[in-house]
């Protein structure tokens, strides 16, 4: 009840507070010289939007960035030691190699699926198209943990002899296999690849919706053109469709991308980063929790980071090629 | 979106080998069935866990144990097999009941304020001309891909300090923030594409810029404000990370971290497990269902595109 009530105020303390605030900045503003009230009044709109991503985002990254100098209490300059023998361990290069396999593997898949099924359900009539979207889509609405636990219960493994209720191992134990318990089955990254198919289930629905609005907005004409000159469906999608969405494949494509190099909660839930499953992201909170280690884990995060640079470079280039044409 | 030009016809013409196929009718009709099957195929694999997760939590711990949740639909109207219990269990005895709240108690606030905050930023990056506008937005969208990872450690230092550290406000300020950039990015987009004849006419008539954006602009940008609360709503609600280092397990712990804990405690109780993952994917399931349109909306509008 406490909590409700506190929950209430804060959305109240903080739309009030906020319309409050701009209304006082407006008002002193106001009172100034007309000339310096122009210059001034964009400032008073942007200022508090600026302040929280300053004070929480753009402050403690160079803050982090720092700290990776430092020892694990944060008290001695170690120079590059946390980097060294971070990369100097083979479970940390384990985990990069799971990372590197992440994103090879999930960004794609998940393009390729969301597209598979664009293509498929634009062939029904409207009602079995919906139907079918919203299905593929729904799992956009469930948390990672959430669908770990589906996932979990899917790859569920009983000793022989017992029953499966798994559905994974029910399949295979009634092909007549021996039941497997394939979250530790770390040969060839099996598991990771396990994994993977939560994260790719979770996202096909968002790449399909975006990709299905770009394939209908593929102008009829074209596709009519390559028809009367004799190409083959086959040939119609790769030469006329594709070229034509291939900004939005490569925007589903960076934003899953992006959300793959973060990847943690899967992992977290999953293995907790054992039989060789580890990935960056769960690796850093077992460091700063778990261990405590900060210098540490703030070498990670960077590490992580200078991942992310080349991307938000790429996609920095590509709002300002668009707002050029604008 | 980048304009990609249309790939000159002569390319396709000089690809083109095969004489023309007719399309006749069972060819057609065959294509068709394929088409149906596959994409059956696909439904049902998409949506077979989910179900065999809802089935399961109803059932009974024993059935449970000894029987895959698929049997119990050859025969959905025993009822003996079907329970409750389950969801009584999570609430009361795993402290899902409190964590349930906890997390309406989080996202409501996460979600609502930075929604003003980020309009009001919005509308003078679209409306206002004015130095270092460039400069300002162009770090939102580069901040739009930070991973939240680098901001934890300090903040987690400075929430110590001032014993912030396992209370709501660490996490709606944290929230707030993180979604800031998102928020400003899709708002600014939308208000970009409203009429400029509007605004001007406005000016002329004196109307201050508070006035206009308070009477005008908020009003008109309703799509976009929806579609932003509903994406930060699902974010915050569905959000691991975040919570379990502002917040973490204990009395203010959210449902995605006593379900993480769940997991790794319950192990194998799967009528448990299922049922407190439903219990998490509850309120979401609703919002997105009923509020979909706006949710899609929002994707197009937010995803990474230059």
């Amino acid at each position: 009840m406490l909590k409700a009530i506190n929950a209430l105020l804060a959305v109240l303390g903080g739309v009030g507070g906020a319309l409050a605030l701009y209304f006082l900045l407006n008002k002193l503003v106001e009172v100034l010289p007309p000339r310096w009230e122009e210059r001034l009044k964009p400032y008073v709109f942007v200022f508090p939007a600026m302040l929280f991503v300053t004070l929480f985002l753009v402050y403690p990254a160079v803050r982090t960035a720092i700290f990776s100098f430092f020892d694990d209490r944060g008290e001695n300059f170690v120079g590059l030691d946390n980097y060294t023998s971070l990369l100097g361990e083979s479970a940390f290069l384990n985990t990069l190699f799971n990372n590197a396999l992440w994103l090879i593997i999930v960004p794609a898949g998940v393009v390729i699926a969301g597209l598979i099924v664009a293509v498929l359900a634009d062939q029904l009539r409207t009602r079995g198209e919906n139907f079918v979207k919203s299905m593929i889509f729904l799992p956009m609405a469930i948390s990672f943990v959430g669908a770990s636990t589906i996932w979990r219960f899917v790859y569920a493994f009983a000793p022989e002899g017992r029953p499966q209720i798994g559905l994974l191992n029910a399949v295979w134990t009634s092909a007549g296999f021996e039941p497997v318990a394939w979250i530790q089955v770390d040969a060839a990254r099996f598991n990771s690849f396990l994994l993977m198919v939560i994260m790719i289930w979770l996202q096909t629905g968002f790449a399909m919706v975006l990709l299905s609005a770009a394939i209908k907005s593929v102008p009829a004409e074209t596709l009519e053109a390559a028809r009367i000159d004799g190409a083959s469906e086959m040939q119609i999608f790769f030469q006329v469709v594709v070229p034509q969405i291939w900004g939005t494949v490569i925007t589903v494509f960076i934003t899953v991308l992006i959300l793959t190099m973060k990847i943690f909660d899967i992992i977290y839930v999953m293995t907790g980063g054992r039989a060789n499953t580890d990935v960056i992201g769960n690796r850093f909170i077992t460091e700063l929790i778990n261990f405590g280690r900060d210098g540490r884990a703030s070498a990670i995060v960077v590490m992580l980071m200078l991942a992310v640079i080349p991307v938000m470079i790429y996609q920095v280039r590509r709002f300002r090629a668009t707002e050029g044409a604008r | 979106m980048t304009t990609t030009p249309t790939p000159p016809m002569t390319d396709i013409k000089a690809t083109v080998t095969e004489p023309p196929v007719p399309a006749g009718r069972s060819g057609a009709n065959v294509g068709k069935i394929i088409v149906r099957v596959l994409l059956g195929l696909l439904v049902f694999a998409w949506v077979v866990p989910t179900i065999g997760l809802l089935v399961t939590s109803f059932r009974e711990r024993d059935v449970v144990n000894n029987s895959g949740w698929w049997t119990a639909l050859t025969s959905p109207l025993d009822f003996t097999q079907w329970t409750v219990q389950n969801y009584d269990e999570v609430f009361t005895g795993q402290g899902m009941g409190s964590a349930f709240v906890n997390s309406l108690a989080v996202s409501i606030p996460a979600t609502v304020i930075p929604i003003l905050i980020a309009a009001f930023a919005a509308y003078a990056f679209t409306f206002m001309r004015f130095p270092g506008r460039d400069f300002f937005f162009i770090v939102l969208v580069g901040l739009l891909v930070v991973p939240l990872q680098v901001a934890f450690i300090p903040l987690l230092q400075v929430y110590k300090e001032i014993g912030l550290v396992g209370t709501f406000p660490a996490v709606w300020l944290a929230h707030a923030a993180f979604g800031m950039p998102l928020a400003v990015y899709i708002l600014r987009n939308y208000m970009e594409g409203l009429p400029g004849e509007v605004i001007e006419s406005a000016k002329v008539d004196g109307a201050s810029h508070f006035t206009t954006f308070w009477r005008l602009i908020i009003p008109m940008s309703t799509p976009a404000l929806a579609a932003y609360a509903i994406f930060q709503f699902l974010w915050v609600w569905n959000d691991l990370l975040v919570a379990l280092i502002f917040l973490g397990p204990g009395e203010n712990e959210v449902v995605t971290v006593n379900l993480s804990t769940l997991v790794g405690t319950l192990g194998a109780d799967w009528h448990l497990l299922t049922a407190a993952a439903f219990v998490t994917m509850v309120v979401p399931l609703i919002v997105f269902l009923s509020l979909q349109r706006f949710f899609v909306r929002g994707l197009t509008a937010g995803s990474v595109k230059g």
